[in-house]
């Protein structure tokens, strides 16, 4: 059978859309500092906030797999109203404003926040304006990722396969290690890359949260905000880097990613 | 659901198209041009009074607002950084001569940069100054949790100076985008102190304010111009001369700044 002809009008809009993501990006490469690139990526400010940044990363993604698989767990097993609620706390992130998140997590762990004061009248620690606050923001901004494609994962398993270990005579833990997870691994990788992105560009939360100081809180996005305004070539050569970044993503999750949809 | 969710949305955002609007209640008097007004975020309160007091007097000379008066205020740098990319405004009062200075060489001002108020630095404390800090080198213990603005912030520059003229290296744990930003931390108690304007603490009310000592201190000097970008050059004239004029002068000081 042949398909109707796509009227203009649709391939009009269409085109304008795809303007909209394909000028920035040209603009960023035009405009880039390509002779000054290098002396940008060897500057102290630079090479600071991207160590920072896949630090912070990478440690927000391990604990988001640490707690977020667990949570995902919980999440697969539950029905009705339990389910619907727990689903909307954990993937409130995701659709909240990450300033908002910012704030929200600086009244529970700030100096007199609701757990922060106790933290700090019983031990004299102070999250914000700390490497862990940055962690802290970016975790909250991204598990929500990793929580959402590992609960799709558990939910399309086929659990004959450990319903068949378990006849054999396995235990729970040996079950988990040896059939649920390796059956979940693509679930579990595409997430966590999806939640490693989210971190590694988290910007809201982040000042918000845990300020700005070089090295200890100014990860790459804060430094290309603030960079724009002094120094605008590193801003943009920054921002090349994060855009290199997600297209390296792209294209290595595209069969999980591309192929899916 | 859907649709009353749409129906919601929908009436929000005619609500908002329409809301300038609202401000002439009578539907005979012209509708006011805007009047934009990039300015230093210290100088947040004191502009906010003096452009009550700007439209008061055109209410009472023209009988209806004129001119509808739409402030930005950020860092000056920040303001700076969005006019160098073509952001128009009609007004730019800075936190410094530098950033004025580099607005004015991107051939973006109209008329010469006037000077209309002087500012200096304090020490922003918790009420009641629970830690005891009473100099700029107290600002140096340690455990002490200490915000500055950004080197690239006026304030913050300001701050670096005076810091150095009193011998004094700070650790400082955040270094925020503008003062308000250093108030706020002090202010919400994450921070145990600051260094941010008078007019800062005598505005905020929230916050105690440990005087700098005048030799190491700085004076912190605002000029404020008339740029050609903007639509509206006529009032922004008017505006800067209301700035500059005695009533002008006296709510700027009732702000905590010192005239000219």
């Amino acid at each position: 059978m042949r398909r109707a002809r796509t009227p203009a009008a649709i391939g009009l809009l269409a085109g304008l859309g795809l303007l909209l993501f394909v000028l920035p990006l040209a603009g960023l490469i035009l405009r880039a500092p390509w002779s000054q690139a290098l002396a940008e990526l060897t500057d102290p400010t630079t090479t600071m906030a991207l160590g920072l940044s896949i630090f912070c990363s990478l440690t927000a993604t391990a604990i988001a797999l640490v707690l977020g698989i667990p949570l995902a767990m919980i999440l697969a097993r539950t029905r009705g109203t339990v389910r619907n609620v727990l689903r909307a706390l954990t993937t409130l992130p995701m659709v909240l404003p990450p300033v908002v998140g910012g704030v929200a997590l600086w009244l529970a762990f700030g100096r007199r926040g609701i757990a922060g004061s106790l933290l700090y009248q019983a031990f004299g620690i102070q999250i914000p304006f700390t490497t862990t606050a940055a962690v802290m923001a970016e975790t909250f901004v991204a598990m929500p990722f990793l929580v959402i494609a590992v609960e799709a994962g558990l939910r399309s398993l086929d659990h004959r396969y450990e319903e068949a270990a378990r006849s054999l005579g396995a235990g729970y833990w040996r079950v988990l290690t040896r059939v649920t997870l390796p059956l979940l691994r693509p679930a579990i990788f595409s997430g966590a890359v999806l939640c490693w992105a989210r971190a590694l560009g988290e910007f809201g939360a982040t000042i918000t949260f845990a300020g700005n100081f070089p090295g200890r809180t100014q990860t790459v996005p804060i430094a290309v905000y603030l960079a724009l305004e002094t120094k605008p070539e590193a801003a943009i050569t920054l921002s090349l880097i994060l855009l290199v970044v997600s297209v390296a993503i792209l294209v290595g999750m595209r069969d999980r990613w591309l192929g899916a949809l | 659901m859907t649709k009353t969710l749409v129906a919601m949305l929908a009436f929000g955002w005619l609500a908002a198209c329409t809301s300038p609007l609202a401000t002439c209640a009578v539907q005979s008097c012209p509708e006011p041009k805007t009047l934009t007004i990039f300015a230093a975020s210290s100088l947040q309160p004191a502009f906010g009074k003096i452009g009550n007091q700007f439209q008061a007097n055109e209410v009472k000379a023209q009988g209806h607002v004129v001119n509808a008066l739409s402030f930005v205020f950020a860092g000056s740098q920040m303001l700076t950084q969005q006019l160098g990319e073509g952001a128009a405004a009609d007004i730019f009062a800075s936190a410094d001569i530098a950033h004025m200075t580099q607005v004015n060489a991107g051939g973006l001002v109209a008329s010469p940069p006037r000077v209309f108020a002087h500012n200096r630095l304090e020490i922003a404390v918790a009420r009641g100054n629970p830690k005891g800090i009473h100099t700029l080198a107290d600002l140096a213990r340690s455990g002490l949790v200490v915000v500055l603005a950004d080197p690239s912030v006026p304030a913050g520059k300001y701050a670096a100076q005076a810091l150095k003229t009193a011998g004094v290296t700070v650790k400082p744990a955040s270094l925020e985008q503008q003062v308000t930003g250093v108030l706020s931390k002090v202010a919400f108690g994450e921070a145990d102190a600051g260094i941010v304007y008078v007019s800062d603490i005598i505005t905020s009310r929230q916050v105690d304010g440990v005087a700098i000592p005048n030799d190491q201190n700085v004076i912190a000097e605002y000029p404020i111009a008339v740029l050609n970008t903007g639509h509206n050059q006529a009032a922004a004239k008017d505006f800067v001369d209301f700035v500059l004029s005695a009533d002008g002068q006296s709510l700027l000081k009732a702000a905590g700044f010192e005239g000219v």
